[in-house]
């Protein structure tokens, strides 16, 4: 099935940005279905990752009425290149490790990254509601709920595996090193960011900064966790630039609709 | 379901404490157990029965209590304490005529 090329607009780019941020993280965080430490956390974890694919779905509805060449959510979703997803680097990192040979993490990256996603998101849908498109504010009223939900969830457990036995420190902290790196993308403010603000869309990933920042330095004492040192490194996702990881999360995702188009069940 | 009271007899070694849970849903006035969880403490059953027990809408209140601290009484004992109550309907509040002013109680 061949891709869908858009035609891109600086609304456009700034609501994909979020809608892929959402779209594949849930991605990610439904590899642990099946495989929670408990079955208790492993409802919790596919929870919230049907709560981000909500989200997506919303969100990819609602760009494809802005592209206005009359796509949808599920055509936005599978039949895009990488280049044309504009989600933040940090998601599409490997999360839980499938086997010995292959890359990935252990439940502390996936605690921690959930952490400092949800606390992004909730800045960000907290300013959403207040847009100036009235659909894009009515999926950030309802996200901001979900969003505080999944912070409380992931904080609470930062805080029990950094303040815990040796072993999970040690964890968290390797953990909070790989994906510190990350978060500065969360921040760059861009000709996208700055035309969003302008227009009362949303707002520029910077104004974000200060509010999140002081959120997760509180979690992170509280889990006698040391805020690692600043970094230039920036990731390139949010401008369709990926890493090595995005292709393989994609080629799972899009494989079926790609084989069998308009494929419904 | 089992009978939940005796899982406490089975915390060993590793095993998280199991924990019971009761939902209110949304217009009611009680609390009904839903099931029961393993959580390490309080706080974290609390956020697993939200998980685990009100995805689909079931309700507006969670409690949890340790399975541990409930006190059942014994299924042997249910003819002597609970049969006699067959006939002894006078013990119903029906057999009162409630003036009009307040018969709509």
């Amino acid at each position: 099935m061949t891709s869908i090329r858009l035609q891109m607009t600086a609304p456009l780019h700034y609501v994909l940005r979020i809608a892929d941020t959402c779209l594949i993280h849930a991605q990610r965080l439904a590899e642990w279905c099946g495989h929670g430490p408990v079955i208790e956390e492993d409802i919790a974890l596919t929870n919230m990752a049907l709560d981000l694919l909500g989200q997506a779905r919303a969100l990819l509805t609602r760009a494809a009425l802005i592209e206005g060449e009359g796509l949808d959510e599920d055509r936005l979703a599978f039949l895009r290149d990488e280049d044309q997803f504009f989600n933040l680097t940090l998601v599409e990192q490997p999360l839980r490790k499938p086997s010995a040979h292959a890359a990935g993490g252990d439940f502390a990256d996936t605690v921690l990254r959930n952490f400092l996603l949800a606390t992004w998101l909730k800045a960000l849908w907290q300013r959403l509601a207040t847009s100036s498109d009235a659909e894009l504010a009515a999926i950030a009223g309802k996200a901001v709920k979900e969003a505080r939900y999944h912070q409380q969830h992931a904080a609470d457990w930062v805080v029990r595996l950094g303040d815990g036995t040796p072993e999970s420190a040690q964890r968290m902290r390797a953990a909070l090193a790989r994906a510190w790196p990350y978060t500065n993308e969360m921040f760059v403010r861009d000709s996208v960011d700055a035309e969003a603000e302008a227009a009362g869309l949303g707002p520029a990933r910077d104004a974000l900064h200060d509010v999140w920042r002081a959120e997760v330095a509180e979690v992170l004492a509280a889990a006698t966790l040391a805020l690692p040192a600043e970094t230039p490194f920036i990731a390139t996702g949010t401008i369709g630039r990926h890493s090595e990881h995005l292709g393989f999360v994609l080629a799972e995702m899009q494989v079926l609709q790609r084989t069998h188009p308009g494929g419904r069940w | 379901m089992s009978d939940r009271a005796n899982d406490s007899q089975s915390e060993v070694g590793n095993e998280w404490p199991l924990w019971e849970v009761f939902v209110r849903p949304k217009a009611g006035l009680e609390h009904k157990h839903s099931g029961s969880l393993h959580a390490a403490d309080a706080a974290m059953a609390i956020q697993l029965a939200r998980d685990v027990y009100t995805r689909r809408q079931e309700g507006s209140s969670v409690w949890v209590v340790r399975s541990a601290d409930i006190t059942a009484s014994d299924p042997r004992d249910k003819a002597a304490y609970f049969d006699p109550m067959e006939d002894k309907v006078y013990r119903h509040p029906t057999f009162y005529e409630l003036p009009d002013a307040v018969n709509h109680m």
